[in-house]
């Protein structure tokens, strides 16, 4: 019989007063009791939505059938034959939209957590598992692959698991993106991370970091050296800024700048790294998406006293994630939706304030939300000596700029045949970020997957 | 890991390292950049290259040891490695057919002028430069910049070497006197290209200046290296780090630059500075 609970089993968390002082992780994990208490809340349903779900297309009840008979390994190999990174989904993926949202449990109640089961067994598999050998042939083709974010990770590790010769080549000194740089700590352990690219390395793939395709090396050149396939996942890395006055005064950042410091330069061990970060009493933080979630959450943990998400749209317009709506809110960050920011005042070279003026909705926009609107004379200045830019991030132009038959849009997305993910350049694949510009770390997977999969069968034809 | 073949003390403050990179050395151009990283939780330090040689896959950077990361740089030795080392970075210098340039250099800057007057002066140009420092051991590489350029002037504050002053009255004076430049490029600290800057324009003399910003990435990742240029933010990594000096907002550069001055401190005391 299934456990007919209509509840989740809940996820034990560090209390948010407790949790905004530190960087240690917002979600402590299932123990194996409370994995199979949930996992036996699937009905294991013969038509299988969650699946369709799913990005990477984790066969899902078949894994969760395995931790409800208490057989995590056997649970980790299931959902590892489709997806490399089960640590980082289980803990990013937005679930609700996705698996979850198409769980039939979800029609009355709550869905199956598939999120938080997966997140456990790849967890488990970390402290307990063995490590995987790849015992494919070598087929001596090899692929490049530029940038080492979840697209290109995962491209990587489903050619070598084929018997390609992958090489990452990775910009900057750290293998992970935006895994590394831009997601926090408190959401996502770096040594998790770690270990999740050290599998993919473990398959036979090699990084080297520190080589700016585009700079150290053009997409030309890595034919010239021999390989037969360029994989392009450079994400979207350049950040937006407003365009309004004063963003260039001291104290304001783009949200890529605060987090990097944070993350990546480990600016969240104070008096540790020399990297510096600075934080005023009061930060705004314009944007309302994840990135900004965890701005926010981030300048919270860093001391500010009172940190505020600046938003022209509504409640409903909101784009992260609601869990991180809510774990923001739980930690004491003030929404001021439906405030549209419009000048960055400062004092001698430093930010004082932000001034903001009231909107209202009017009919929908070309993207579907309804379209802001300002009230007149609504203008009120909030004060805050810290500013960060979290309003999205576009497509780095290197790439585009030094490889020729490489066509993109006018925003700078690659462009790609939809079935291939193969560029307008043959033998030149890209997918993730820089491809549909800023999206999740999942649906980068799915197109890296996607483009491992177009290159296994292009080089099999011949 | 990336090996240091040769360090030379050049004076108290300033080291020079030849430091094998065959990727910065394959591409390189004047005006490039690399990042690099001393140790793990190291901060990205951003240097101008100042020289290269693609033969043997090296590339030459001069460091002034001013801060807690380049403090601790000095203290590296040959046959020792950089944990990181990434480049070339940003646009090569816009370096065009010239006939007259005069290139003018404070201090640390006459390391990343050298390779920008060098190049116009193998493409044919005829180069005069001004090298400034605040005494005679802090002027850098004349005897390099003698190989090809036409005239050396040397300027220090206290008049130990060549003229006593700054770059800027032997400049106003090359001027003065009726010597004829079609370009100027100047590199060195923010204060003294700006005055530069405020010499050329009174004589409609164009001028590139070179800034090297705060950044993390030095991929445009990052946004922190922003500059005003013309009225439009520009970002020094990727757009720059060579600008036209007329355009540039050097007041707004002056300050950017003073961003973490106190967590600079905090991190100098760790070194006992």
């Amino acid at each position: 019989m299934p456990n007919m609970s209509l509840t989740k089993v809940p996820m034990p968390q560090q209390e948010p007063n407790v949790r905004n002082k530190n960087f240690e992780e917002v979600a402590t994990g299932y123990t194996a009791e409370m994995a199979i208490e949930e996992a036996t809340r699937c009905l294991n349903c013969k038509h299988k939505p969650c699946v369709d779900g799913c990005p990477v297309n984790v066969p899902i009840p078949g894994f969760i059938e395995q931790v409800a008979a208490g057989e995590f390994e056997k649970a980790y190999e299931i959902i590892t034959s489709e997806n490399a990174l089960p640590a980082i989904c289980g803990r990013v993926c937005p679930q609700e939209n996705q698996c979850e949202g198409k769980c039939v449990r979800g029609i009355k109640g709550e869905p199956v957590s598939i999120g938080r089961l997966e997140r456990f067994v790849a967890d488990y598999h970390m402290q307990n598992g063995k490590q995987a050998v790849n015992t494919t042939t070598p087929n001596g083709k090899r692929v490049a692959v530029v940038g080492s974010g979840p697209a290109g990770i995962t491209c990587a590790g489903e050619l070598a698991k084929n018997g390609f010769e992958v090489t990452i080549f990775e910009a900057l000194h750290k293998a992970g993106g935006v895994l590394s740089y831009g997601i926090p700590e408190f959401r996502l352990p770096k040594d998790l991370v770690a270990k999740e690219i050290e599998n993919v390395t473990n398959l036979g793939v090699k990084i080297e970091t520190n080589v700016v395709v585009g700079r150290s090396i053009t997409v030309d050149d890595l034919f010239e050296k021999g390989y037969d396939a360029v994989f392009l996942g450079t994400g979207a890395g350049l950040p937006n800024f407003l365009r309004i006055p004063g963003e260039n005064l001291l104290g304001v950042y783009s949200a890529n700048e605060f987090l990097t410091r944070v993350n990546l330069m480990k600016g969240y061990k104070k008096g540790e790294a020399p990297t510096p970060i600075k934080v005023g009493k009061k930060v705004a933080v314009v944007g309302a998406g994840n990135v900004a979630m965890d701005a926010a959450r981030t300048a919270k943990r860093l001391g500010a006293e009172e940190v505020y998400i600046v938003y022209r749209r509504g409640a409903e317009e909101v784009p992260a994630r609601a869990e991180e709506v809510e774990h923001a809110k739980e930690e004491g960050v003030i929404f001021k939706l439906l405030n549209n920011p419009v000048k960055i005042h400062g004092n001698d070279g430093w930010v004082s304030g932000i001034e903001v003026v009231a909107q209202e909705l009017g009919e929908p926009d070309a993207s579907g939300r309804r379209r802001p609107q300002p009230i007149e004379g609504s203008n009120n200045v909030i004060d805050v000596e810290t500013v960060v830019i979290a309003i999205g991030q576009s497509p780095n132009p290197l790439i585009r700029q030094t490889t020729e038959g490489l066509e993109t849009q006018k925003w700078g997305g690659i462009i790609v045949n939809e079935e291939t993910n193969e560029s307008t350049r043959e033998h030149v694949y890209a997918g993730g970020d820089a491809v549909t510009g800023a999206a999740t770390v999942i649906l980068a997977m799915g197109a890296g997957k996607k483009a491992a999969k177009a290159i296994i069968d292009s080089f099999s034809e011949e | 890991m990336y090996k240091i073949l040769k360090k030379e003390v050049l004076n108290q403050a300033v080291f020079l390292f030849d430091v094998e990179a065959p990727y910065v050395a394959a591409r390189c151009e004047a005006g490039q950049f690399v990042i690099v990283r001393i140790d793990e939780d190291g901060e990205r330090i951003p240097l101008t290259i100042a020289d290269y040689d693609r033969e043997k896959n090296s590339i030459t950077i001069v460091v002034q040891a001013v801060g807690y990361s380049t403090k601790l740089m000095s203290k590296l030795e040959e046959g020792d490695s950089f944990l990181d080392f990434v480049g070339p970075l940003g646009q090569p210098a816009p370096l065009k057919k010239w006939n007259r340039v005069v290139g003018v250099a404070g201090g640390l800057g006459a390391a990343p002028l050298y390779p920008q007057l060098k190049k116009l002066a193998e493409d044919g140009c005829e180069v005069d430069v001004i090298i400034g420092g605040r005494s005679a051991e802090f002027v850098l590489w004349a005897d390099k910049f003698a190989k090809f350029c036409k005239n050396v002037y040397i300027m220090t504050d206290d008049g130990s070497l060549g003229g006593k002053g700054f770059v800027t009255n032997k400049l106003q004076e090359l001027i003065e006197s009726g010597e004829k430049y079609d370009h100027a490029i100047t590199i060195g600290p923010l204060i003294m290209m700006k005055n530069v800057v405020l010499v050329t324009k009174k004589y409609d003399l164009p001028t590139a200046v070179s800034l090297n910003p705060i950044m993390i990435d030095g991929t445009g990742m990052c946004g922190g290296c922003r500059v005003t240029v013309g009225g439009e933010t520009k970002f020094a990594c990727v757009d720059g780090p060579d600008f036209d000096g007329f355009e540039v907002d050097f007041d707004e550069c002056i300050k950017r630059q003073a961003f973490f001055k106190e967590e600079e401190h905090e991190c100098m005391m760790r070194i006992g500075e």
